[in-house]
């Protein structure tokens, strides 16, 4: 019967062969706005997940900071702007796909999906280095740990330091898995967005995930003054 | 231990035991009143206004003022009823938070599974703490291991003991008698084993046994020779007015505030003693370099306790251990202002006859 | 309309509109999926039920002389561990809530079924791996894990229970933002916000509580394990950390964890007094804003668990009257509740039992955390069996109560099944008395100074201890026959009418049970919420 309250699922503003309207929505706008809210609560939840992190990080650089200060000079300062300004550079490019995506020019999406893509493989890859640079120099924390200075001379209240480290790791670490997350997500969205997925009327994941994408940005833009910046020169 | 087989209070048996006692009677009080009321309004409405056939009440307007005035009423006087809860609490507290300064001082040490007890004068005990009875006892604790708690239900009073730092308790017996000792902090396997006893004793019969003690010496003297047989007198002066600009004078150190090279003032407690044998590169004392070597692993929690009360009794703040002038230790939160007392050296000369 | 023929005509709805294994365990149906997270709350439940008992066995005499230290030690952690992450966390929001709320709002289905599905899948993985580190050996250093025993000193599993409880803990975060996604954004046409039924807002209350404090454990739970594994000094002395920052960084979650296990709770039961006083809730905006006050200030208040940790007495006095403060959203839901039956028309089913038990029992309950949040006090008591006695009357005098309140009050609408009232009045008293048997001596013992998680204790607790102990196995007994009389209902019972109880929410305009798609035709709602009118009065059965 078709009365008018019946609402057929699928129906009312369910575009013609684009983005395929769950049942259980009543139309392509309300399935978006739900998508939408459920990315940034799932955002918020990141941000606690690190802030946890955070948290034992300012405890103890209150608790240690001579340590702190002494530890965090053995970070390659030039290494770790170069990697910020590649990150800042991927969400520009992340920006424009999203751009792209909403006005539904396929092969730039592409061209600047692929873009994120290598820059955000560009970060992973000097973070692999660093963290290699770190074993060889004896700053993971663990049976071979032993942090020096420049000179060569242990590092000022050295009992101390591996809490840097271990933090150091543990936020970078849980930094990069994001990433790594992230980058197989691009690599999906590369493949849809060549296929013609993506367009005015729905690019709601390349959206959302371009949200994710931010995310992980902002924490880097967190992480990197915390961990290679603060109190650099008042090390001695 | 007053051992009836049907019991509902511990004794009580120390200053704060009677303000403890007061407020729960206080807080039974409402806690009966208010389970007592909502219990009655619930039966009795569910009688009075059983549903009786087919009826369902008149819609009722949504109470407009009545109810607005009833919500506030019942927020409130339970806020207020709360907040004296809240006060008096608080104040219990803070009376426990501030050991009196002349304090008689005991360490104990806690370690899976037992509690070793170190008297100033020397005694040593094992699950057994001798106390005077009306005199203020203050406890200095630290762990070897794990995280346990000293509790005294007797005394109402507890407190976590932490490895890697000191925590203190005290309290005044006013019983002579003998008292439970619990662990309260899960600590393993022996955790329910890791009890003791306290024995109140009236002041005669508290000085025959501390007489009869271990013949090691007082804590001060075996922290003497641990500090020598360490070397640290190699470096640290322990004379009045000896400088030697390499290691800072320890002489009149304790309960004075010291200031670190990088501005920073840290208050010399027993905590920082205890930081500075340790991890002597955390905090390096104002003009002077960061030469200080480790001593960790090469002294036990209970040699620091030694080497702790050694270094109180240099200076003028000495006098006999028992009755030594001590300024509350606070090893958490913001410091007090240290009470002038009258031993404090701000003025008075050095009195070595009061050993 | 099916007309009746001499055969029974087997009632076509989401239970058997399909059917066979993989149609179950591969659904995206909401409805089905509460029924899956049913039979995994129920497992564990019995599992920690079991640990119960066996403590309790223990307990009855002064010595040690059941099992060894170490066992004992086990057992108490497994049933804490069991009974909050696997059984008290999801179980009303994952069975009630995911079956009820789409319902309850005119929707289909969640916002997002298959993550819902995934969460179930989540909450089995975390809960095996549990079980596996049950199975190697356990582990014991009690549910809160304190370094530096659990990080360089326990000889149990804790890296698999700790990644056990993380990975369950995933489950719980999306179930809530599912729930926040669906309650913003799938809203039945004129149902706006202060139109919603209670249980909602109480639900909502919950998933916030869920999305912001459970990450914190899992990192929590992260840097432990870490810990153990590897040395790394965060939280153990002996490697530069600071135990105490442990105890802070649990409690941050693990005290909101306690509102999770307590809100939903508290919208099963102000539905089931509405219901059964046929009368709208006394102060609904009130009973709405407490829920997500509780919530909120439910963040704030961690500290008052480490009064005698070696937190600075400062922080502990801002602790003390931020959780007086907390303590007085839930009294007003007290008075409001009672409220709802004045002039009222009472109806003292089964559910409605279980409702006014748990009034009772929370209101003490949540008294005597009052004691425990006066310093002075909670000196004395925190570390003895008045904590236990507190947090077991609210979470099973309380949470329990409206757990099984709601198992009572839906199951007609879940299973299109009516049970046996007799039988099930019976069991809610038999819960009822062996529930404060069991847990009001523990508040005299905790007076008296018995530590909690003590194997063996000095004679003079003796008493109580015997008491606590006979008063278990009533209480066990007491859960036992729902299992038997609910079981064969579904076989045996009578069919359940759309609306039974005579309720007013948008579940109960449905068949029993409801048809996969939930509604034929999605309904607009042009009425305040509760509105109760004489068309809907029908005879219990």
């Amino acid at each position: 019967m078709d009365s008018p309250t019946v609402i057929a699922p699928g129906e009312a503003g369910a575009p013609p062969h684009h983005g395929h309207v769950e049942h259980h929505f009543e139309d392509a706008s309300q399935q978006k706005d739900a998508a939408t809210v459920g990315m940034w609560c799932f955002l918020v939840t990141e941000v606690m997940f690190f802030g946890g992190l955070f948290l034992a990080y300012f405890a103890y650089r209150q608790a240690y900071p001579a340590a702190f200060a002494s530890a965090s000079n053995n970070t390659n300062l030039i290494i770790g702007a170069a990697n910020t300004t590649v990150l800042i550079c991927s969400s520009l490019t992340m920006a424009l796909a999203v751009h792209f995506a909403a006005l539904g020019k396929r092969q730039l999406i592409v061209l600047f999906l692929a873009l994120t893509l290598l820059l955000g493989a560009t970060f992973l890859g000097v973070k692999a280095y660093e963290y290699h640079d770190k074993w060889v120099r004896h700053e993971v924390p663990g049976y071979h740990f032993d942090c020096r200075t420049e000179e060569g001379a242990p590092c000022t209240d050295a009992a101390h330091t591996p809490l840097f480290f271990s933090l150091y790791f543990g936020m970078t670490g849980l930094h990069a898995t994001h990433m790594i997350v992230g980058v197989g997500i691009i690599l999906f969205l590369i493949a849809k967005a060549r296929k013609g997925a993506y367009g005015p009327e729905w690019y709601t994941p390349v959206e959302l995930f371009g949200l994710y994408w931010h995310f992980v940005d902002i924490v880097w833009i967190f992480l990197f003054p915390l961990l290679y910046l603060i109190d650099r020169s008042a090390a001695k | 231990m007053g051992e009836k087989s049907f019991q509902i209070f511990p004794e009580a048996a120390s200053t704060i035991a009677g303000h403890v006692d007061a407020l729960y009677a206080y807080l039974v009080l409402v806690s009966a009143f208010f389970s007592l009321l909502i219990a009655f309004c619930v039966v009795y409405f569910a009688v009075k206004y059983r549903r009786r056939g087919d009826e369902i009440p008149r819609p009722m307007d949504e109470h407009s003022i009545g109810g607005m005035i009833l919500e506030i009423v019942w927020s409130v006087i339970p806020l207020g009823l709360s907040l004296v809860m809240f006060a008096w609490g608080a104040s219990i507290f803070f009376t426990e938070s501030r050991p009196p300064a002349d304090s008689m001082e005991i360490y104990v040490t806690g370690k899976q599974w037992m509690w070793k007890i170190q008297h100033n004068e020397g005694a040593r005990e094992i699950n057994e703490l001798h106390v005077p009875v009306n005199r203020d006892i203050r406890l200095t604790l630290t762990s070897e291991d794990v995280i346990h708690d000293f509790y005294v239900p007797a005394f109402r009073t507890k407190t976590d003991v932490l490895p890697g730092r000191y925590t203190t308790e005290w309290f005044r017996p006013t019983k002579v008698g003998a008292y439970h000792i619990f662990c309260a902090e899960y600590c393993g396997t022996k955790h329910s084993g890791m009890i003791g006893t306290v024995y109140v004793m009236n002041e005669a019969d508290y000085n025959a046994w501390l007489a009869a003690g271990s013949g090691e010496g007082s804590m001060a003297e075996q922290g003497q020779a641990l500090f020598n047989q360490l070397g640290c007198g190699t470096c640290h002066p322990s004379e009045i007015n000896k400088l030697n600009g390499r290691c800072p004078n320890l002489f009149g150190l304790f309960g004075t505030t010291v200031e670190l090279n990088d501005g920073s003032k840290v208050k010399a407690d027993e905590s920082y003693i205890r930081e500075s044998v340790l991890y002597p590169q955390s905090k390096i004392v104002a003009g002077y370099d960061n030469i200080m070597p480790t001593f960790k692993g090469l002294v036990t929690e209970d040699g620091l306790l030694k080497v702790v009360e050694y270094i109180k009794s240099l200076g003028p703040r000495n006098g006999m251990p028992s009755s030594a002038t001590s300024a509350p230790a606070q090893t958490s939160g913001p410091q007090p202002p240290a009470a002038p007392t009258a031993n404090s050296r701000a003025g008075n000369p050095a009195t070595p006859g009061n050993r | 309309m099916i007309t009746a023929t001499p055969t029974v005509q087997v009632k076509k709805s989401y239970f058997n509109q399909k059917q066979g294994l993989a149609s179950w365990l591969l659904t995206l149906d909401h409805k089905r999926i509460a029924i899956l997270y049913l039979l995994g709350v129920t497992f564990f439940f019995a599992l920690g039920g079991i640990f119960a008992a066996l403590i309790r066995l223990e307990l009855a005499t002064p010595a040690g002389d059941l099992v060894e230290s170490n066992t004992y030690n086990k057992f108490f952690t497994m049933h804490g561990i069991i009974m909050v992450f696997l059984f008290l966390i999801p179980s009303i929001p994952a069975v009630m809530g995911n079956f009820c709320i789409p319902l309850m709002i005119g929707a289909k289905d969640v916002a997002f079924p298959r993550l819902n599905l995934m969460s179930w899948y989540i909450y089995m993985i975390g809960g095996c791996f549990v079980i596996t580190a049950l199975l190697m050996g356990g582990v014991d250093t009690g549910w809160t894990f304190y370094t530096p025993f659990s990080s360089s000193y326990s000889n149990g599993y804790v890296v698999a229970t700790g990644l056990g409880i993380f990975i369950a803990g995933f489950s719980s975060i999306l179930t809530g933002l599912n729930f926040i996604v669906t309650i913003h954004r799938m809203r039945a046409p004129g149902l706006t916000w202060f139109r919603l039924p209670l249980f909602i807002w109480a639900h909502y209350a919950t998933s916030m509580i869920q999305i912001l404090g459970t990450p914190v454990i899992a990192v929590t739970l992260f840097l432990l394990v870490l810990e153990r594994g590897l040395h790394i000094g965060f939280f153990d002395p002996a490697y530069g950390g600071d135990p105490v920052l442990f105890q802070h960084m649990f409690w941050f979650y693990s005290h909101p964890a306690v509102y999770i296990m307590i809100l939903p709770s508290m919208g099963v039961v102000t539905e089931i007094i509405t219901t059964f006083s046929s009368k709208k809730p006394f102060g609904y905006t009130f009973i709405a804003f407490s829920s997500v006050a509780i919530a909120v200030f439910g963040f704030i208040v961690w500290g008052h668990h480490l009064f005698v940790s070696g937190q600075s007495a400062y922080a502990g006095m801002v602790f003390s009257v931020l959780s007086y403060i907390v303590a007085i959203p839930s009294a007003i839901k007290v008075f409001n509740w009672t409220s709802t039956m004045y002039k009222g028309a009472v109806r003292l089913t089964t559910p409605m039992l279980y409702a006014l038990g748990f009034i009772g029992l929370f209101t003490i309950g949540g008294l005597t955390g009052l004691f425990l949040a006066s310093l002075g006090m909670d000196v004395h008591l925190t570390d003895t069996y008045f904590v236990i006695a507190h947090f077991h009357y609210v979470m099973v005098g309380g949470a329990i109560m409206g757990f099984l309140g709601g198992i009572h009050y839906w199951w007609p609408k879940i299973f299109g099944k009516m049970y046996n009232e007799n039988w099930s009045k019976i069991s809610a008293i038999i819960i009822f008395i062996g529930f404060n048997l069991t847990f009001f001596p523990q508040f005299i013992l905790g007076y008296m100074g018995m530590p909690r998680r003590y194997h063996a204790y000095p004679q003079e607790f003796q008493v109580w201890n015997v008491l606590s102990s006979a008063g278990a196995s009533i209480l066990g007994i007491g859960y036992l026959i729902p299992f038997c009389y609910l079981l064969w209902s579904l076989k045996y019972g009578p069919d359940a009418p759309p609306n039974p109880w005579g309720a007013a929410t948008l579940e109960w305009t449905t068949q029993s049970p409801p048809l996969a798609e939930n509604f034929e035709v999605t309904p607009v709602v042009t009425q305040e919420a509760y509105t109760y009118t004489t068309e809907e009065v029908v005879h219990v059965g």
